[in-house]
This record gives C-alpha cells, sequence and structure tokens, in this order.
C-alpha cells in the first residue's frame, strides 16, 4: 500500500474511530450505562475489523440474497425484478433486562388490544363507559359488522401482532405503532440471523444469543389452538394474495416453516359452509387459515365483489365457526392511529394495570384541543395521516419548509379528523455500514407476537434501519434497510 | 429403477394433501427443465455434425422438429445460423426459446417454492436469473458449444439437485411424470425428423452422409457411445431407430421414458383415493407402450415411422390433457371467473 494514513486512528477504536453519537442513545456505543460484558465485548470484537472486510462482507450478503431469493419481486410489464432489503453487517444489540421489559410490555398490549376487540364487537362497555369516542370506533372504516356478535375461538382476534418500538433520547422504549392486521417482517428476522451467522461467525462466536428458530412452530401450534372445537387434526393453511405479491417470499418461508400449504383463494372452495382445498386428490377441509390477504380481498360475497383473490363463501364459513381466521377481521380499528392515542386508557380499562411500554404522546386532531395544540406547534411535531401506513403522507415539522408547513396547514385544517400529531422523538441510532464509513443511523424494531392460548414474543424482532443520513423514517419503501437483532440471554 | 425408490408404504398417511396446482406446477417445471436440455443438445449438435444436402448446417431441420416454422418465419427472413440460434435462445416471444422456457420453468419454480428445497430454488433462481439476462450479442457463435454446454450442465445440475434434495411425496410424482413425459416426446421429435430418409426412394441408406446424421441424432440423445456397445459392427438406421425407441437399458429412449411414467402413475395410483383417478391415465400408458413393444423397428418402418411418431406425441399430449383432468380439474366456478376476466 503506497498511500500513507493522513491521520492516526486510535488503533484500539477500528472502524469505530471517527464514531461520535453525543446526542442520540446509541444501541452499541453509547448506553448511557455501564454496558454488560457481552456488549462490551461484541464492540471490542467488531473494533477489530477492517473496513474493507466489512465491505466485502456486506457485498457477500446482497449476493446471497439474491441467489437465495430472499427477495421482492417487483412486476412490471411482464418483467419481473428481484429486489433485496439492503442488510446491514452490524448487529442491533438488546440485552436480556430491556428484553424482559418488552417481552411484558408487548404481552400487555396484545391482551389489551384483543378484550377491545371483543368488546367493540360485543358489549361496548368501553363506549358506554365513555373511555373512547364511540365514533372513533364504530364509524371506523376498519369496523367490521360481519363481526359484531361473533365468538372467536379463545376470544383472541389478533394472534400475529407486530408492535413497533423505537427509544428516545435516553433510552426509553417507546410504542410508535401496533400492527394487528397482517403485519409483515418476521422472515428477515430469521433470515438475518441465518445470515449474520453464516457471514460473521467470528463476531456471534460463543455469545449467548436468544434463538429466533422458534417462530413456525409457535405460530403453526398457537394456530392449532385456536382451531375450530371438536377437530381432532386441524389442517392450516397460509392463504397468500400469489406470487406477485412483494412479500411472497415471507408467505414462501412461513408456510415452510409451519410445515403447511400455501395456498391462494383459487385453491380453496366453500361447500355447505365448510372450507376445502383443492388437492390432486379430491377436496380436503381446511379448518385454520393464515391469511396474508387485506379483509376486503378475503371474500367478494362479504366485501369487494370484484375481488379475484378470495375465496366466495369464507366469512359466512367463518360466521358459523367452520374456520378460523388468523388475523381475525376487522382488527384494524385496534392499530387504527388515532385509537393509538387511547391505549393507554385502553390498557387501564380492561386490565387495571399500568402500561408497561409507553406510548408516544399524541394529540388527536379530531378533538378542538388536539387541533389547537398541533397547530400552534406544527414546526415541532410530525404530524400523521391516520389510516396511511408505510410511512406515507407525513409531515415532519422540523424538517419541512415554510411552503410545505402551509401547505399541510390546509390539509390539516381542511379535515383535521384524519390527522394525529406527536412530538418529534429523537429516535435512538446504531453504527451501520456506510458509503463514508461506520456511521450513526436510526433504528426501530417490531418484535412479533403470537397469541393461542397465550402470548409469546419471538426474542429480538426486526430492526429497521433508515439509511439515509438524519432520516428517521425506517420504511423499506423509503430507503430503509434492517440488521439482526441480537437478544443477549445473560 | 432407482429414479423411483420412494415406497409409499412407508410413508405417512395424509401426505395425498398436494395442492392441484403445486401437482400442476411441479409437473411443468419439469417439463420446461427437460425441454431445455433437449433444446441445447440439439442447438450443440446441429451446428457441429448435421449438414444439410448441401453440405451447410441444417438449421431448418431444428425448426422442423419443433413444428416451429410459421412462428420463426414470422419473424425472419432467413434461416441462417445466427437467426435461427437467436430465435432459441434469446427471443422471448417465441414460446419455445430458452429464455421463454426459463421464464416459465422459473414461476413454476416460484409457485411451488413452498415445496422444493432451498438448494433446488437457488440454483433455478441463479440460472434462469443468467438465462434472461442473455442479450443477442451475449452469443457468440464461434462458442455456441460453450452456451449449450452450459444451459445442458445447469439443467443437469437441477434435476441433479432435485433427485438428491426433493421429498419423495406426490410432488415428486408429478414431476417425475412431467420428466419423461418430455423426455419421450422430444425423443419421438428428434426420430421424426430424420424419417424422410426412411422412405422408399430416397439416397441409398448407407451412404455417408447418411451415416453421419444418424450419428449426430444419435448424438443430440447422448447415445453414441451407448449404441456403439450394443451395436459395435453396424450402424443402419433401422438400429439406430431401433435404439433410440425401444432399448430399455438407455436412459433417454422412449420405451425407457414410457416406462418410468407408468411407473410414477403405479405410485401415485396406489395411494388412496387416488387409485380411480389414474386408471384411465394408466390404460392409455399400457397401450401406448405395448404397440411399441409388439412391433419391430422394422414394422414400424415399413408401417410409417413419421405417422408413427406423431401417434406418440398425440398419446403423449393425451397423457398430459389426462392427468390435468383428473388432478386439476377446471371446475365450474373457474369458468366464471376466467369468462369475467376475459370481458
Amino acid at each position: 500500500m503506497n498511500d500513507a494514513p493522513r491521520h492516526t486512528p486510535d488503533q484500539t477504536a477500528g472502524v469505530f474511530a471517527a464514531y461520535d453519537v453525543p446526542d442520540f442513545f446509541c444501541e452499541l456505543m453509547n448506553r448511557k450505562e455501564i454496558a454488560p460484558p457481552t456488549l462490551q465485548n461484541v464492540r471490542d470484537r467488531l473494533a477489530r475489523f477492517s473496513l474493507a472486510d466489512l465491505r466485502h462482507r456486506t457485498n457477500a450478503a446482497e449476493t446471497q440474497l439474491y441467489r437465495l431469493g430472499i427477495t421482492f419481486t417487483v412486476y412490471s410489464d411482464k418483467e419481473a425484478i428481484d429486489r433485496v432489503l439492503p442488510f446491514d453487517v452490524i448487529p442491533r444489540i438488546i440485552t436480556a433486562a430491556e428484553w424482559t421489559h418488552i417481552e411484558r410490555g408487548v404481552q400487555q398490549r396484545v391482551q389489551a388490544i384483543n378484550l377491545f376487540l371483543h368488546d367493540i364487537y360485543h358489549d361496548r362497555a368501553i363506549l358506554r363507559d365513555g373511555i373512547i369516542p364511540a365514533d372513533l370506533v364504530l364509524k371506523n372504516p376498519n369496523y367490521c359488522e360481519a363481526m359484531v356478535g361473533l365468538d372467536v375461538p379463545g376470544g383472541v382476534y389478533v394472534h400475529i401482532n407486530g408492535t413497533d418500538l423505537i427509544r428516545d433520547q435516553s433510552g426509553r422504549f417507546l410504542i410508535l405503532e401496533d400492527n394487528a392486521r397482517t403485519p409483515s417482517g418476521v422472515s428477515y428476522v430469521i433470515e438475518n440471523r441465518h445470515m449474520m451467522l453464516r457471514l460473521m461467525p467470528d463476531l456471534a462466536a460463543g455469545l449467548p444469543l436468544r434463538s429466533v428458530e422458534d417462530y413456525g412452530l409457535k405460530l403453526h401450534q398457537s394456530l392449532r389452538e385456536v382451531s375450530p372445537k371438536g377437530v381432532l387434526d386441524p389442517q392450516v393453511v397460509l392463504l397468500s394474495p400469489g406470487i406477485y405479491n412483494s412479500a411472497y417470499f415471507e408467505h414462501v418461508f412461513l408456510a415452510r416453516e409451519m410445515g403447511v400449504p400455501l395456498v391462494e383463494g383459487k385453491d380453496l372452495v366453500v361447500e355447505n359452509h365448510r372450507v376445502f382445498m383443492r388437492t390432486v386428490a379430491g377436496l380436503r377441509p381446511v379448518h385454520a387459515i393464515y391469511r396474508r390477504l387485506n379483509d376486503e380481498f378475503l371474500d367478494p360475497l362479504a366485501f369487494n365483489p370484484d375481488s379475484m383473490l378470495g375465496v366466495p363463501g369464507l366469512v359466512e364459513a367463518y360466521r358459523r365457526g367452520n374456520v378460523t381466521i388468523a388475523n381475525a377481521l376487522g382488527t384494524g380499528v385496534a392499530d387504527d392511529k388515532a385509537v393509538y392515542a387511547y391505549m393507554p386508557r385502553i390498557i387501564r380499562y380492561y386490565l387495571d394495570e399500568e402500561p408497561i411500554l409507553a406510548s408516544v404522546e399524541t394529540h388527536i386532531c379530531a378533538e378542538p384541543n388536539g387541533l389547537a395544540y398541533t397547530l400552534a406547534n406544527m414546526d415541532k411535531l410530525v404530524i400523521k395521516p391516520v389510516g396511511e401506513s408505510g410511512g406515507y403522507g407525513l409531515l415532519i415539522g422540523p424538517h419541512a419548509t415554510q411552503a410545505e408547513l402551509a401547505e399541510f396547514r390546509h390539509k390539516l385544517q381542511d379535515n383535521p379528523g384524519n390527522y394525529i400529531s406527536q412530538p418529534v422523538i429523537n429516535l435512538s441510532v446504531s453504527p451501520t455500514l456506510c458509503p463514508q464509513g461506520v456511521e450513526a443511523r436510526h433504528v426501530d424494531l417490531r418484535p412479533f407476537a403470537v397469541t393461542g392460548r397465550s402470548t409469546w414474543v419471538l426474542p429480538g424482532g426486526l430492526s429497521r434501519v433508515a439509511l439515509r443520513k438524519g432520516s428517521l423514517v425506517v420504511n423499506s419503501s423509503q430507503g430503509g434497510g434492517s440488521k439482526d437483532t441480537w437478544v443477549l440471554a445473560s | 429403477m432407482t429414479e423411483i425408490s420412494a415406497n409409499f408404504s412407508s410413508m405417512q398417511p395424509g401426505l395425498n394433501t398436494l395442492l392441484s396446482r403445486y401437482g400442476e406446477s411441479m409437473m411443468w417445471l419439469a417439463r420446461y427443465m427437460e425441454r431445455i436440455e433437449n433444446l441445447a443438445r440439439l442447438l450443440e449438435v446441429t451446428e457441429s455434425f448435421v449438414r444439410g444436402p448441401d453440405g451447410q448446417p441444417g438449421w431448418d431441420t431444428i425448426l422442423q422438429i419443433n413444428s416451429d416454422e410459421e412462428c420463426f418465419y414470422a419473424r425472419h427472413q432467413s434461416v441462417t445460423e445466427t437467426d435461427v440460434v437467436t430465435f432459441y435462445v434469446t427471443e422471448k416471444e417465441n414460446p419455445n426459446s430458452i429464455k421463454a422456457m426459463a421464464h416459465a420453468a422459473r414461476e413454476n419454480a416460484r409457485a411451488v417454492r413452498p415445496l422444493i428445497s432451498t438448494e433446488m430454488w437457488t440454483q433455478l433462481n441463479v440460472f434462469t436469473g443468467w438465462v434472461l439476462k442473455l442479450q443477442p450479442s451475449d452469443i457468440r457463435l464461434d462458442s455456441l458449444y460453450d452456451l449449450c454446454n452450459r444451459l445442458k450442465q445447469e439443467c443437469q445440475s437441477h434435476f441433479g439437485i432435485t433427485e438428491g434434495t426433493l421429498y419423495r411425496d406426490q410432488a415428486w410424482l408429478f414431476y417425475l411424470l412431467g420428466k419423461y413425459l418430455e423426455r419421450g416426446d422430444q425423443t419421438t421429435r428428434l426420430i421424426d425428423i430424420r424419417y424422410h430418409t426412411l422412405l422408399p426412394g430416397h439416397e441409398p441408406v448407407g451412404s455417408d452422409i447418411d451415416l453421419t446424421q444418424w450419428a449426430s441424432i444419435l448424438r443430440s440423445a447422448a447415445a453414441y457411445h451407448a449404441f456403439r456397445r450394443q451395436q459395435p459392427v453396424t450402424t443402419t438406421p433401422a438400429n439406430v431407430v431401433g435404439f433410440l425407441l425401444k432399448n430399455d437399458a438407455f436412459p433417454r429412449s422412449l420405451s425407457t421414458s414410457l416406462r418410468l411414467v407408468d411407473n410414477a402413475l403405479s405410485m401415485l395410483a396406489g395411494h388412496g383415493s387416488m387409485r380411480r383417478l389414474c386408471a384411465p391415465i394408466q390404460e392409455r400408458m399400457a397401450e401406448l407402450r405395448a404397440t411399441l413393444a409388439d412391433q419391430t423397428v422394422e414394422d414400424i418402418i415399413i408401417r410409417g415411422l413419421h405417422e408413427y411418431m406423431q401417434w406418440i406425441q398425440i398419446q403423449i399430449s393425451q397423457v398430459q390433457q389426462e392427468t390435468a383432468c383428473a388432478f386439476w380439474p377446471v371446475t365450474p366456478h373457474d369458468s366464471i371467473m376466467h369468462a369475467q376476466s376475459q370481458q
């Protein structure tokens, strides 16, 4: 090598020599507490890598993801383009104590959501007691009339829940969003771990990491537990929109991990209000459906009559208790961004407990006070439309221009009920390999909870990272990548 | 046969839940991969050995084998090496091109991805990704041999990985059904291409050019050396045809392919309620195999080789259709949906 180094970096700091994040909580380097020995060990091991080595392994990861087909496919004009979710080789670490806290908090949240859904589709006590405005629930576009009075097995509506967590500047975990419909991303949790063990065996060697291998088993078990009563050996299937869906890889992954058929709507048929799948030996009964289709596409007879993806008669079969659908219909009320603001009160109402995981302070623009506060503080707030997902249509006040603020003000005043606002949280960061070296990038965390007779939380979850410098938006549709999440067993 | 060593009596009950759609895709995955391999062989052999009466490579023969003249002339003026090779390798508009078939194989594999091994998917994903990116400019005629060889080897890798990793349930049997139906069909097409030299009044059988032609047919079926071992002294067209049609030890002969189709059907039939569904197809296969076993190759030639090859091709296509009717029937509901989507 001819190039002499321009400065002499701290040799012990290695790839972290220029790493500096005074303003944020850093998951690896700036925890504002004494790091547990395992975490210190990971820091030391990482520091011994060279940048070139990390880049080499990152490239290898990308090649592997393409080859293995861990991709989302974008279809245009007969062309199928496979894209990979960018993978960062530096893991995000959660200590044993942090995980215990998250796990309990997520279990509490799921329990409250299931009780809430049962209530709003039965007695509506929470509405009578004035805890949450009745209109917000009953006029919610996701409220599903077909669910009224229907008893679901075990009282479980949300069998699979994804809770989006962030950490503020002090490191406190906050719930940003619930995903109670068809949360996606769990395949990446497991595939990222496999990738990590292939690519960075020297980093992971001998560390006490919690395993993520059990997900398919637990999911299958839970779905069997909530199958219709009296079925000895329930047949579970995974219902996918098919190969043209961008999440098809995840559907394949989950079907394989559970060992159940991946079906499309056209593979199922309803006869005498019972669901069957078409096999080479004729029709075979189906008892539980893990569906990755939204409510409105499930059954052309009950919802969107143009849906070619669904199964005619499925909802009636469901209403008669002949099949379990996971998640249940109409769960979207619970993860609505406006209902979110009431979640702490919902938890207290049903469980008589304080929320273990706090929510982000939320102003509801449908309420006069909330609107007034939001209008007065637009430049300090994140303002979100309640119906959108994927990070679309939101305004980050401190990053917005005057013109953008003015334009958004009109939208807000025209339709205040469509918005909520929250303070800007200085999301925690994690060291991430970037074009200029290892730099701090904001991360979030989506743990996945599976509920049958009880609620089990997959240790860790999907850590998404905003790859653009300073960006707070981690969604894969908006330039996000992902990291392996290591939950330390000790 | 080692190809079907799976014994269903030792399998757990409850495995007869293969989705119809999976059965269909497994069958077509195998058919497309087998067809790609055969086409690659044919291109390679044509380039090296097949010569027309003028001594030029017989590129028009390939078009005849595949009944592709119409499709070809719709897009090309004349039969040159470049035109034919492009037509068969990179022209996606030609449904019989390697590119179009690789695409079809990949989409079928995508549908059965929950069933096939990760190793199968990964190899197929990389292979088809390479083929789909091939441009006419990537095909150098002076290295056509290398291209064809790589194509063949990729297909053979696929078959090898499948043999070594695919779980032996009904999905496997439908895969075998597709593979051997296609292989049988391809062999008849290969033989059919030289049938006219056997017609009375043509150049005398046994002339030099004729023997080269027949040897090239053996080569495109990877049969040349096996044939030599069986017939070290005499090469006659009848011997060659007989070997490709009736030799039970040669893996690409028609009789072997039909036997393996039959074996796969027997395995399927042995599985509970499938017997009834398999019976009519097995009957057709029995008749098909009997016509082959009961005639000498001389009989076949005298009665009309071309007619017999065409009859076999029709029978094979019937087996495909009957399999579809039995195992992935179109229901009244499907036809309604289909009619609606066409409006």
